[in-house]
C-alpha cells in the first residue's frame, strides 16, 4: 500500500443554476492574460450540448485519454514511438477554431467616431490578430439549449441512445437540460502528465494537484491532445501549455479555490480522499463495466486504523488524515455512492465527481389536460425526460445501474424530506422508498443536511498544506536577502 | 591581398567566434531564462497548412544535417560507400530530395505565416530574420548540389579535414580557400547561423525530449523531495 492524499471535488448538478459565476471568477484571476483569452479553465456547459471545445467527448476525433491494448492502458494520442514524429505536427492537436477565437469590441470608436448620420458602433475585434472579425461561435454558444438543432443534436453522448429516444428528447413538451460545470479533474492517472515529452507536467505528491512546470514546458502540445477532457490549453503567446491549478495558492492558505468560493448555487464540495497509489494502474486496466467499482476501491476508509497507520507511515500528516475524515467528498463518493466520475471510460481516474441531476417530474399532455403518468415509486427514473442511458454515458462509464442507484437515492431523500416537512406523503411510503434505494432515514437526513443546509465549512474541508514543515525551514534564510522578491521574477515573455 | 585576409577571418577566426557565442549564450539563456526554451508552436492558431510546412521541413532538414554529420564523423566510410557509382547516385539523389523537401516545407511555412494576420502577430522580427537565413542557406546548399555535384565525396575528402583542423585549433585553410564561391558562402552562412542560434527559437532543438523514451509514464513531485531541494528548494 502506498497511501497518498488527494484533494478531490464533488459538483452537485441538481443545484447548479448555470450562472457562470465560477467561470468568471476563474477568468478574472487566472486567464485574462494575452494568449489565454480563449481558455476557460472552468466552464459551464449546457447538456445536451456539444461543449467546449466543440464535441470534446468524441475521442475518435480528439484522441484523448487511455485505451486498453493487451489489457494495459496506453495513451490514445501518442505512443512512445510516435512522440518524435508527433512533435513536428501533432495530429490530435485541436485548433483554435475548435474552441473559439476570442474577441473584444472596438469601444474606442464609440468615442472617437467622426460626427455622422448614424450612431457609431463597436465592431468585434479578434483578440489574437486585432483585426475585425465576424463572430461565429463562442465558448458557450449553445447555452440553455440555444441553437439546439445544431449544437445539442450533435452531443456525442447521444451515441448511447436509440433514434426514438433521441426524437423524444427534442419534442418541445419533453425538452430538458442541465448544466455541466467542468474544471480539471486532477486525475489519479492523468493522460496529460503521461504524454508530456518534457516531463513538465506533474502531480503534486502531497495533495494530488496536477500542474505544468512553466520553465520545463517546451510547447510540444502533447498534453493538449492527451487530456480527454480538453482541460490543458496552449498559450499561443508564451508558447507554453497551461491548465487549472486548483487555485493552489488559495488552497495552501486554507481557502477554497475561486470557482468553489464564488459558487452561487453552492454546488461545489472539496475535501481530501486517501487512496492507494500502488493500485492505480490495476484499476485503470479494468473492464469498462468494472471501472467505477475499481476507482471506488482505490479510495480508502480514513477511519480504518490500518489505513490511518499506513498513511502516517507514508508521511501523510495527521491533520490531513483528520481532513480526510471530515471530507464531504468521501461521503458523497464512497459512503452514499451518489457522486460519479465523468467519462471514467477514458481511464484517467478523474477526482472530480458529479451528483447526477434528477429530471423534472414526467408528465404527458392528453388533449388539454396535463397528467402525471407516474405509476411506480421510482417510475419517473426510467421514464425520465432525459434517458438514463444518456446520464450513464456521461457519469456511469456506460452502466445505467450506477446512475439509477444515485438517482433513486436522491429521489428517496426528497420524498423522505417531503414526508417529514410537508406531510402529504405517508412516512411508511417514504421509508419503503429509502429501503428500496438501499438507504436509511439517518443517511437521508445526512444527505439532506450536506445538500441543503451545508455551510462553508461543511462544503470545503481544505487540508493544511504544512508548508512550514516542508521547505522553508530547510532553506537558507539568507537566500533572498537583498533580492527583490522570490521565485519566478522575469515576466513570462515569448521566445528569445 | 585583401582576399587572403577575408579568408583568414571567415574560415580561420569567425568559426571560433561563432562557436563561442553559441556555447556561452545557449548556457546563459538556459540558466537565466529557461522559460524561453520553447518550440513556440503556432499549431493552435492554424492547423492545416501547418502540416504541409512542418513535416517536410523537419524531416528534410534533419536528413540533410545527418548527411553533413556523417561526412564530418565518418569520411572514410562515406568515401568507401561512394566507390560504386550506383551507391553514390542513390546517396546524392536521396539527400537532394530531402533538401528539396526542406525547402518546400520552409516556403510553405513562410507563406503560412505571411498570409495569416494571427500568425503574423506571433512572428517576431528575429523569426523573420531566421527564416530568411535558413532559406538562403538551404537555397545555397541546393545550388551547390546542382552546380558542384558529388558533394558527399568531395566534402568528405576536402572539407572534413578542414573542419577537423578547426577542432584541433590549428585551422588549415588549404582546402577551403580554392573552393567555389557558392561553397564558401554556404560555410560562412553555417557559422552565422550557429552564432545566431542562441538568440532564436532554434534553441528548441537542444531540449528535444529524448528522456521521454525511458521515463515512467506518471510524474509525481514532492515538495520536500531531495531533487526539489537540489533545485534550490523552490517550487518550479
Amino acid at each position: 500500500m502506498d497511501i497518498r492524499a488527494q484533494i478531490s471535488m464533488v459538483f452537485h448538478l441538481d443545484k447548479c443554476i448555470g450562472c457562470h459565476t465560477c467561470s468568471i471568477a476563474c477568468k478574472n484571476i487566472w486567464t485574462d492574460r494575452k494568449g489565454t483569452e480563449y481558455m476557460w479553465w472552468n466552464n459551464v456547459e449546457t447538456k445536451p450540448g456539444t461543449g467546449y471545445p466543440t464535441r470534446w467527448e468524441d475521442q475518435e476525433q480528439y484522441r484523448g485519454g487511455w485505451e486498453l491494448t493487451d489489457g494495459e492502458p496506453s495513451l490514445k494520442s501518442t505512443s512512445k514511438a510516435e512522440v518524435f514524429p508527433n512533435i513536428f505536427h501533432h495530429p490530435a492537436m485541436p485548433s483554435m477554431d475548435d474552441y473559439y477565437e476570442p474577441w473584444t469590441y472596438d469601444y474606442k470608436n464609440l468615442f472617437n467616431a467622426p460626427e455622422g448620420d448614424d450612431q457609431p458602433t463597436a465592431r468585434p475585434l479578434s483578440m489574437v490578430s486585432g483585426e475585425p472579425i465576424d463572430v461565429e461561435a463562442g465558448p458557450n454558444w449553445d447555452d440553455d439549449l440555444g441553437g439546439s438543432p445544431i449544437y445539442a443534436a450533435n452531443d456525442h453522448n447521444f451515441s448511447a441512445l436509440t433514434p426514438q429516444q433521441k426524437a423524444q428528447l427534442f419534442a418541445v413538451e419533453r425538452l430538458m437540460m442541465f448544466y455541466f460545470p467542468r474544471i480539471c479533474n486532477h486525475c489519479l492517472n492523468p493522460a496529460c502528465v503521461a504524454a508530456c515529452p518534457s516531463g513538465a507536467l506533474y502531480k503534486r505528491g502531497e495533495d494530488g494537484i496536477v500542474l505544468i512546470d512553466q520553465n520545463r514546458c517546451r510547447g510540444w502540445r502533447s498534453c493538449v491532445a492527451a487530456c480527454p477532457y480538453k482541460k490543458t490549453f496552449f498559450n499561443w503567446q508564451t508558447g507554453k501549455s497551461e491548465k487549472c491549478i486548483l487555485c493552489f495558492p488559495r488552497v495552501e492558505t486554507g481557502q477554497a479555490p475561486a470557482c468553489f468560493h464564488s459558487c452561487v448555487g453552492r454546488i461545489r464540495y472539496l475535501g481530501v480522499l486517501l487512496y492507494d497509489a500502488d493500485r492505480i494502474k490495476e484499476a485503470a486496466s479494468s473492464r469498462d463495466e468494472d471501472l467505477i467499482e475499481a476507482q471506488r476501491s482505490l479510495i480508502l476508509d480514513p477511519f480504518d486504523p490500518k489505513v490511518v497507520e499506513a498513511a502516517r507511515q507514508n508521511g501523510v500528516h495527521d491533520s490531513v488524515i483528520e481532513s480526510a475524515q471530515k471530507s464531504p467528498v468521501y461521503k458523497f463518493v464512497k459512503v452514499w455512492k451518489i457522486a460519479l466520475p465523468p467519462h471514467l471510460e477514458y481511464r484517467t481516474m478523474p477526482m472530480l465527481f458529479y451528483v447526477p441531476p434528477l429530471a423534472p417530474v414526467m408528465s404527458a399532455k392528453e388533449g388539454d389536460v396535463v397528467s402525471n403518468v407516474s405509476k411506480g415509486l421510482f417510475h419517473d427514473l426510467d421514464e425520465a425526460r432525459l434517458p438514463l442511458e444518456y446520464l450513464a454515458k456521461l457519469f456511469g462509464a456506460g452502466d445505467t445501474g450506477k446512475v439509477r442507484f444515485a438517482l433513486k437515492k436522491q429521489m428517496a431523500v426528497r420524498v423522505w424530506r417531503r414526508a417529514l416537512t410537508v406531510g402529504d406523503i405517508e412516512k411508511s411510503l417514504a421509508e419503503r422508498m429509502l429501503r428500496e434505494a438501499e438507504s436509511s432515514p439517518e443517511e437521508a437526513d445526512a444527505i439532506y443536511k450536506m445538500t441543503a443546509l451545508c455551510t462553508f465549512n461543511d462544503r470545503f474541508v481544505v487540508p493544511p498544506a504544512h508548508r512550514e514543515m516542508a521547505i522553508e525551514m530547510m532553506e537558507d534564510p539568507q537566500e533572498h536577502k537583498q533580492s527583490a522578491g522570490f521565485g519566478f521574477l522575469s515576466a513570462p515573455k515569448r521566445g528569445s | 591581398m585583401t582576399n587572403a585576409y577575408f579568408d583568414l577571418f571567415f574560415f580561420g577566426v569567425f568559426p571560433y567566434i561563432s562557436l563561442a557565442v553559441f556555447l556561452v549564450m545557449v548556457i546563459y539563456r538556459y540558466r537565466t531564462r529557461e522559460f524561453t526554451y520553447s518550440s513556440l508552436s503556432s499549431q493552435l492558431l492554424e492547423n492545416q497548412h501547418h502540416f504541409h510546412g512542418m513535416v517536410p521541413f523537419h524531416y528534410g532538414i534533419l536528413a540533410v544535417l545527418t548527411g553533413h554529420l556523417v561526412a564530418f564523423l565518418l569520411p572514410q566510410q562515406l568515401l568507401l560507400w561512394n566507390l560504386k557509382p550506383l551507391r553514390l547516385y542513390v546517396l546524392e539523389i536521396s539527400t537532394f530530395v530531402c533538401a528539396l523537401l526542406s525547402l518546400f516545407g520552409l516556403l510553405n511555412l513562410l507563406v503560412r505565416r505571411g498570409v495569416s494576420p494571427a500568425l503574423r502577430k506571433v512572428t517576431l522580427l528575429s523569426d523573420w530574420i531566421l527564416f530568411g537565413m535558413l532559406l538562403v542557406q538551404i537555397a545555397l546548399g541546393i545550388q551547390i548540389a546542382i552546380f558542384h555535384p558529388w558533394g558527399s565525396s568531395w566534402f568528405a575528402a576536402s572539407l572534413t579535414p578542414y573542419l577537423w583542423s578547426l577542432v584541433a585549433l590549428s585551422p588549415d585553410l588549404a582546402f577551403v580557400v580554392p573552393m567555389p564561391l557558392l561553397v564558401k558562402a554556404h560555410i560562412v552562412g553555417a557559422f552565422i547561423l550557429i552564432a545566431y542560434f542562441p538568440f532564436t527559437r532554434l534553441v528548441h532543438v537542444l531540449v528535444a525530449p529524448v528522456p521521454y523514451l525511458w521515463r515512467k509514464p506518471q510524474v509525481v513531485r514532492w515538495y520536500g523531495s531531495p531533487s526539489n531541494l537540489a533545485r534550490g528548494g523552490r517550487l518550479p
